[in-house]
């Protein structure tokens, strides 16, 4: 069982691991470790689900010991090595009009929405990447009871914050997005903020707690 | 969108090759200068004027305090963007990186956004001489500009999930779209086989032709999402994504295949050139000017 490696034009190669390794943490794994020991010519790194991009200068780069070391990240990736993240907590205001899509969803899986939520903060979910808008995280993996494809119209304009689900994953819409997503709820924090170092406030490898706002108040 | 255009601009006005610059997008554009300005213009060649006189482009310019470089829009058969370059540092908001507006974050360049009649922009100036805006860039150091060019691409082995994608990719002629922007070109003219392949997201890099369940390829750009979802079938060289930046809506292109040495080769023959410099011969620069090349 190992991963495989593909060009993705001439400036980048895309290391793929089967569903075990994948699921055991390989693209964050292989990640930190050419974080921890980079390779001269190398520009940028986008790990996925299942993958990790690896974005090089063709020019300056040294192919034989990049393809050596993407070869041995992709038969034996350092799982020891996984990065343990940072713990953050995020409070969500779920239901309502900041969740619309939570009676929805408690209907759809047999459970009431208080269930719903609190199957939602009972589970620590790591940042497993981020993608599609700036600073938009996915993260898992939910509880197999939670697992839900995409709504089959998505929606135009999903509001800045909402804290949706689908695929197994939770992700946060950072700005006003079009979305597939069922909104379950909405958080006040900021995603992404330009002027700051990091921007994304989520980073891969992150562990987040999702708490009930309304709970937390009380 | 034209890293390449943007470079020699830079080069022309003396700046860094990535300094910060203005794209000017098919044309319809008026700028006045508050002060003498050395400038470089490259890129397509959209009917530049400063005042009165034709500006070619691929040349620098002095621009007096006061004087109005205009743009009008596509001359030739090929070519929609151009870059202006002006000796010294261009204010502009700095984020992420780089100095470049990101319109679907709307942050970054510009209070992140296109540049609207009344704006203002400042410059750090530095100071120049008279033969610094007599520079010009030869046409032999230039990428091969064309109307309906052959994209050079190299296949992804995601294309063996869709061979037949593969094979109509290379012996299409398409069309951009009107759904066209900095992250993308959809293409039509012809429909590239459906399918129902649904993968988990993975990075993505410019150039690459995405194939979506409804077979209408779409190509990559500069502002492309850093992941997507659609099979990736190939991915058009680092050489020649500056003939697809000067693509508009409606323009036509087709893609041929290529190998890894070839896309290596034309990458550097490129970086020899931008290391080369402007040219300043007076003859060449007069040659320019009277639109005998470019």
């Amino acid at each position: 069982m190992s991963g495989r490696i593909d060009l993705m034009g001439e400036a980048a190669l895309l290391v793929r691991w089967p569903a075990e390794l994948a699921a055991a943490g390989a693209p964050l794994a292989a990640m930190t470790d050419l974080q921890r020991d980079p390779l001269p010519g190398v520009i940028d790194l986008v790990p996925a689900i299942d993958s990790l991009l690896v974005c090089f200068d063709p020019l300056t780069i040294d192919r034989t010991q990049l393809t050596d070391r993407l070869h041995t990240l992709a038969t034996h990736p350092p799982l020891t090595a996984l990065p343990t993240g940072r713990e953050l907590v995020i409070s969500v205001h779920y239901g309502g009009i900041d969740g619309p899509d939570l009676d929805e969803v408690a209907a759809q899986v047999g459970l009431s929405p208080q269930e719903v939520i609190d199957l939602h903060t009972a589970t620590e979910q790591q940042v497993l990447m981020i993608g599609f808008a700036p600073g938009f995280p996915y993260l898992g993996w939910l509880p197999l009871v939670l697992h839900l494809p995409r709504r089959a119209t998505p929606r135009v304009a999903v509001p800045a914050g909402s804290v949706a689900i689908a695929a197994g994953m939770t992700g946060i819409y950072p700005t006003t997005l079009p979305g597939g997503w069922h909104v379950i709820g909405r958080t006040d924090v900021t995603l992404f903020d330009p002027a700051a170092d990091p921007p994304a406030l989520l980073q891969p490898g992150d562990r987040v707690r999702f708490v009930n706002a309304e709970t937390q108040r009380r | 969108m034209d890293r390449f255009a943007l470079a020699v601009a830079n080069r022309l006005a003396g700046n860094r090759p990535d300094a910060p610059a203005l794209e000017l997008t098919a044309g319809g554009v008026q700028i006045r200068f508050g002060a003498p300005m050395l400038i470089g213009l490259a890129g397509a060649d959209l009917q530049a004027y400063l005042d009165d006189a034709p500006l070619a482009p691929w040349c620098s310019a002095i621009a007096p305090a006061g004087s109005v470089l205009r743009l009008h829009g596509r001359r030739d058969n090929w070519g929609g963007r151009t870059y202006l370059a002006i000796a010294g540092e261009l204010t502009a908001e700095w984020a992420v990186g780089g100095a470049g507006t990101c319109l679907a974050g709307g942050f970054g360049g510009y209070q992140g956004r296109a540049l609207r009649a009344g704006d203002r922009i400042t410059v750090e100036p530095r100071s120049f001489t008279a033969a610094d805006g007599m520079r010009w860039w030869p046409v032999e150091r230039r990428p091969a500009y064309c109307a309906q060019p052959h994209l050079r691409v190299l296949p992804v082995p995601q294309h063996t999930m869709l061979p037949e994608a593969w094979e109509q990719l290379l012996k299409t002629t398409f069309q951009v779209d009107q759904a066209a922007s900095r992250q993308g070109y959809r293409l039509a003219g012809a429909t590239l086989p459906t399918h129902q392949l649904s993968l988990p997201s993975f990075g993505v890099v410019p150039g690459a032709i995405q194939i979506p369940p409804d077979g209408q390829p779409i190509l990559l750009l500069a502002d492309a999402q850093t992941t997507g979802g659609y099979p990736v079938i190939a991915v058009v060289i680092g050489a020649d994504l500056p003939l697809a930046a000067q693509l508009l809506p409606g323009d036509r292109l087709a893609f041929v295949a290529t190998d890894l040495a070839t896309a290596h080769a034309a990458l550097a023959e490129q970086a020899a050139w931008l290391a080369t410099g402007p040219e300043d011969d007076e003859s060449g620069e007069l040659l320019a000017q009277a639109g005998a090349i470019g």
